[in-house]
């Protein structure tokens, strides 16, 4: 196929409510990940910028507004949005830009500054916006997280333990990470009584909204191996494919499914992965760790059987096993996971990619997974945007 | 209304029969069929719970919230001639230990909230008895 391309460098500004503009975060998280890769900024010679819907027009421009704010130097600039997925696309550009030879080297950005509580959906009367309908009528993000959640219950018999320790076992992860907002550890009896939200889920379990910055610097293998680096990692496959019609998932923002009626029913978030793997050449049984969207803590245990982990139904099987603990079979959501970051939303999936390439690398600290030799992501949002990354040391 | 009447109304392909709600659609969204032309349908007023939930928090605006809050529930709801699911509020009074997966319910008109003396109604769904 077409030549390798590579991550050089990976920083991140940490998670929190700093009350600070987003372009600092990025910024930040931009010099970071340009230091860690030993690459000059005036070297970049394209910049994938994720948008941000909340703060105005330089959100809209991001590629731009990172751009003008490291300094105008007269690489090329690209913006994208694709709500959880934002990260992802813009890394999926600048790949597809150096393999198509247009560059040799790109910077990633994303970051975003969040207001609090729900992530509400713009002012005014419009009731054409799917959007606007569902919280028209009382539904929710944790509305979404929360059905699943008590499917689960009902098909597999999960339990409330098993959701509560999800944010155990990550709240242990993230402990030490620098770049988590959350950093206590739980007990299950600490989650449980914490307020319920939407039944069966509760404060603890359900992410936060955060503020937060992350950036990537990728380049074609040929460049990274003349610049003598040792810490490459290789991306093996992106994914941001759509869902495919009849899409039988339950997704934010509908309030109801595609129709199945004539066609054959499709699981979008089940098919994410896929097409990574497929790229990368590996399968889910040679992964060595999981980055996946824990919106809520029982979302976790979807994420199981969305990457191929296990088979459909035997997620909880995976958790009580202690397979998916640092420590264990495939450790997922090592960093800690939206459990101890909340969601940054354009920065989210590149923070992912970050925690696997430190991980990869083996500069994770306390939280190494050991002998990391293949990472995946897995993350989903709005309006049928979902992405998946395969890392290969 | 007489209740027992009470439908949504969705949209239906006249080409492929595919079911469209909210039914505001222009084109056909099933990539095999590239009508334009819906006939407007009432879809099934019965259908089986595919999960539920509720809101123990007010949600924010556009969502209209009696003042104290009263928290609700809500179902997903499976159609099973028309092989979708639709997601509303489960009738007053109805909470989460009422329900399970599997359960028939049907379909009732319920006032979502009041505003400058009219009555704003939506669809919920009442366990069937």
């Amino acid at each position: 196929m077409s030549r390798d391309v590579v991550i050089l460098g990976a920083g991140m500004h940490p998670w929190g409510k700093w009350g600070k503009n987003f372009v600092e975060y990025g910024v930040h998280a931009a010099r970071a990940a340009l230091k860690d890769a030993g690459v000059s900024w005036q070297d970049i010679e394209f910049v994938a910028g994720g948008a941000t819907m909340r703060n105005g027009y330089p959100g809209y421009v991001a590629g731009a507004t990172f751009s003008q704010a490291l300094g105008w130097q007269g690489n090329e600039i690209m913006t994208c949005y694709a709500a959880c997925a934002t990260g992802s696309q813009a890394l999926a550009a600048a790949r597809a830009k150096i393999q198509a030879g247009q560059c040799e080297v790109a910077l990633v950005v994303g970051a975003d500054t969040t207001p609090k509580g729900f992530l509400a959906p713009q002012k005014g009367e419009r009731p054409d916006d799917p959007d606007w309908v569902r919280f028209r009528l009382g539904i929710t993000n944790p509305t979404y997280f929360s059905l699943y959640a008590q499917r689960r219950k009902d098909l597999y018999g999960a339990t409330d333990e098993d959701f509560a320790t999800i944010k155990v076992k990550n709240a242990e992860h993230g402990f030490s990470n620098e770049f988590a907002r959350y950093r206590k550890k739980f007990t299950v009896e600490e989650v449980l009584a914490s307020p319920m939200v939407a039944s069966p889920l509760r404060l603890f379990e359900i992410c936060a909204t955060s503020d937060g910055g992350a950036a990537v610097v990728v380049a074609s293998k040929e460049y990274a191996d003349r610049l003598g680096s040792q810490r490459q990692v290789k991306i093996g496959g992106i994914s941001t494919v759509s869902p495919k019609f009849a899409s039988a998932d339950v997704e934010m923002p509908d309030i109801a499914t595609d129709s199945a009626a004539a066609s054959n029913a499709y699981s979008f978030r089940a098919s994410i992965a896929q097409k990574a793997y497929e790229e990368a050449g590996v399968g889910p049984e040679e992964v060595s760790l999981a980055e996946v969207y824990d919106l809520s803590s029982a979302m976790e245990l979807d994420w199981y059987e969305y990457i191929g982990l296990c088979p459909q139904g035997d997620a909880e099987k995976l958790l009580r096993d202690g397979d998916t603990r640092i420590g264990g079979r495939v450790p997922v959501n090592a960093s800690g996971g939206l459990a101890c970051f909340g969601e940054a939303v354009p920065a989210q999936a590149l923070a992912q990619v970050c925690e696997l390439t430190m991980q990869l690398r083996g500069e994770a600290g306390d939280r190494q997974v050991s002998d990391a030799k293949v990472g995946v992501t897995g993350n989903q949002g709005l309006f049928g945007h979902g992405s998946s990354v395969v890392l290969l040391r | 209304m007489d209740e027992a009447d009470t439908h949504l109304i969705g949209s239906r392909c006249k080409r492929c029969g595919t079911y469209f709600f909210p039914g505001n659609v222009t084109f056909c969204r099933n990539p095999s069929c590239d009508s334009d032309e819906f006939d407007a349908v009432p879809l099934s007023r019965e259908g089986t719970i595919w999960s539920y939930t509720d809101a123990q928090y007010k949600p924010p605006e556009p969502y209209v919230a009696a003042d104290p809050f009263e928290p609700y529930a809500i179902a997903a709801v499976e159609l099973a001639k028309e092989r979708m699911i639709i997601l509303g509020q489960l009738a007053k009074g109805v909470t989460v230990d009422d329900v399970t997966t599997g359960m028939q319910v049907e379909l009732q008109l319920q006032t979502l909230f009041t505003k400058d003396g009219q009555d704003y109604v939506s669809w919920v769904w009442q366990p069937k008895r």
